[in-house]
């Protein structure tokens, strides 16, 4: 029995995730897994807008910041329950990635680059600023989800960090799963081929800024949802969240791991999340191993990590 | 009145460095095609290695020409190292090698120096200057006649120069350069050793007033980035005008609408400049060739 492509990478998510707990010598990992997962589902975002569509975006932590102070502000501000708070931030940044998306995305490479790096500071700039909304650097709590309790109330004591790591890897696999239907829909098609040349995809008659645009709303969804999960694990969120590192975190796992494939730019976020943790011992040489690393993997292995190490297992194969 | 003066006295002497930062970003581009993210780190190294040069009792002059030859070596190193390895890569490719960079640079800086601030006096005292009401430090005016020198300078190597030439033709086009016998390989490593050395000027003549630290490299390498945009990316005139206007409308936003929000004034403006006028200010036209 032959798996289509699609199915094997979402069963081979789904073992990972499972199987990997059976392997965690403390709960401190659970904690680490749901991070990862958190950075994974923004990660596959990046794969729709960088590896689908071929546009950048340095500025896409902006979303994740919407995302996160709309679960800390919506339930006190605006009584909205904090389940659906996460979804208000989703429609928070849709809106605003439609608005703003139309003009940025006529542009190019760099200029892209640039007009989204600014995208990205100003949001977190409000976020800095308006100190007596956010709370300023030092953060603001977060409202409990209730998930918790409810768990309790059915009569199961869960951790949180084993609560969410299951729930941030529910919600990245079912990312996963939508990213991976879109690859093969009409509306994937129509974003690789605007990727390959945009003048190519007019000429078939593909609505070039129409496409492009739901490619930049749908990314920032995903991390919108991604910024939500972090405020709502931690129960603190600090502007850092919208910061310029955070936007290049995103792109770099996205590219590092294999950004035309899901399953690589989960990989990719795996790596670079856990490397830092995994590195405390070396927090002193941890700024220069993890840009030793990404200009290394740029030069050698320029599809990213799993795509060159696929290619090279099969060429191994076919000797 | 003396207000405004003195809102365009600080914002010409940010605008000068900004301008120094956006030159260095439109050097390497015209070279090689790459926007340089860790352009900021080479400001942040010339400032770090002029205060550590000066505590070991080394003379300024002394000090400050150590700091723009190491930094400039560094640059030489960092085109040989990562970007020419890298040649024909996408642009996100090199947006994460250089940022890799920019990285690796700043956790060398905090390790091969310290992670403390540092600052050093002015070169001609600290007294302020009083002119027409508003005051203005003597570093100041070091920074600004610093960077005309550069710029000076720098247009007599483009126009008057055999090898200003040859890199003003390997900007226009790499193969046709070639053809004509012109060194590429040389030019690029003098283009990033120029860059860094640039970098590293604006970063001695400026650390006395902002003053340094290892991690202040990434914030300098976004407003220089957004000034040479602002100017039009491949301009050298237009890195002069993006980062002056930059600083001035910084030091203007600063002093009558929002310290907080001077830095939004300048991506607000980028925005709506590469909405209407994709090009920047000055940039050239492009065309897409299919």
């Amino acid at each position: 029995m032959q798996l289509k492509p699609k199915y094997l990478s979402l069963l081979i998510l789904v073992l990972l995730v499972a199987a990997a707990p059976l392997f965690f010598p403390s709960g401190f990992y659970y904690r680490v897994g749901a991070l990862i997962f958190i950075n994974g589902i923004a990660v596959t975002g990046m794969v729709i807008l960088i590896g689908y569509a071929g546009q950048i975006s340095l500025g896409h932590a902006g979303f994740a910041g919407i995302g996160a102070y709309s679960c800390a502000l919506a339930p006190v501000y605006l009584n909205i329950p904090p389940v659906a708070a996460i979804a208000f931030g989703a429609a928070l940044s849709a809106a605003l990635a439609w608005v703003v998306g139309r003009p940025i995305l006529k542009l190019h490479g760099y200029y892209l680059g640039v007009a989204t790096l600014g995208l990205g500071i100003l949001i977190s700039m409000v976020l800095l600023n308006e100190a007596q909304w956010t709370g300023g650097p030092d953060g603001i709590a977060v409202p409990d989800l209730g998930l918790r309790g409810l768990l309790r109330d059915m009569g199961l004591r869960v951790g949180a960090g084993e609560l969410w790591y299951w729930v941030a890897a529910l919600v990245m696999i079912l990312g996963a799963w939508l990213a991976l239907n879109l690859f093969d829909s009409p509306t994937g098609r129509a974003l690789r081929a605007l990727h390959g040349s945009e003048v190519a995809a007019r000429t078939i008659g593909i609505d070039v800024p129409r496409h492009k645009l739901h490619a930049f709303v749908v990314s920032a969804v995903y991390a919108s949802v991604s910024g939500s999960l972090l405020a709502q694990m931690n129960r603190l969120i600090t502007p850092d969240v919208a910061g310029f590192m955070h936007s290049v975190q995103m792109v770099t796992m996205a590219v590092l791991g294999g950004v035309s494939s899901v399953l690589g730019a989960i990989f990719g976020a795996t790596i670079l999340t856990a490397l830092p943790q995994l590195l405390t011992v070396f927090h002193q040489y941890e700024h220069m191993v993890l840009g030793l690393v990404m200009i290394l993997v740029m030069i050698f292995l320029p599809d990213g990590l799993l795509p060159s190490i696929l290619k090279r297992l099969k060429g191994r194969n076919e000797e | 009145m003396s207000d405004l003066l003195q809102f365009l006295l600080s914002g010409l002497t940010v605008g000068a460095v900004y301008a120094l930062l956006a030159l260095g970003f439109t050097i390497i581009f015209n070279a090689s095609g790459v926007v340089n993210f860790a352009q900021g780190e080479f400001v942040m190294l010339g400032g770090m290695a002029t205060a550590f040069g000066i505590a070991a009792g080394l003379p300024v002059p002394l000090a400050a020409l150590l700091a723009i030859l190491g930094t400039a070596a560094l640059g030489v190193a960092l085109n040989a190292l990562a970007i020419a390895p890298a040649r024909g890569a996408p642009v996100v490719s090199l947006i994460i090698i250089t940022i890799g960079a920019a990285i690796f640079l700043q956790g060398a800086a905090g390790l091969l120096f310290d992670k403390q601030i540092h600052r050093y006096p002015g070169f001609s005292g600290e007294a302020a200057l009083r002119i027409l009401g508003a005051t203005i430090l003597p570093q100041s005016l070091w920074v600004i006649a610093g960077a005309t020198l550069t710029f000076a300078l720098l247009w007599l190597f483009f126009s008057r120069t055999l090898t200003g030439k040859a890199v003003l033709a390997t900007a226009n086009n790499p193969l046709a350069a070639s053809l004509v016998g012109i060194n590429t390989r040389a030019i690029m490593a003098l283009s990033f050793g120029l860059s860094a050395a640039i970098g590293a000027v604006a970063g001695l003549l400026v650390t006395p007033i902002t003053m340094t630290a290892y991690n202040t490299g990434v914030a300098l390498a976004l407003s220089g980035f957004a000034a040479a945009m602002l100017g039009g990316l491949g301009s050298p005139l237009g890195a002069l005008v993006g980062g002056l206007l930059l600083g001035v409308l910084e030091a203007l936003t600063a002093g009558y609408v929002s310290s907080q929000y001077k830095d939004a004034v300048s991506f607000i403006l980028i925005i709506l400049v590469l909405t209407f006028l994709p090009q920047g200010l000055l940039g050239r036209k492009s065309t897409d060739r299919v």
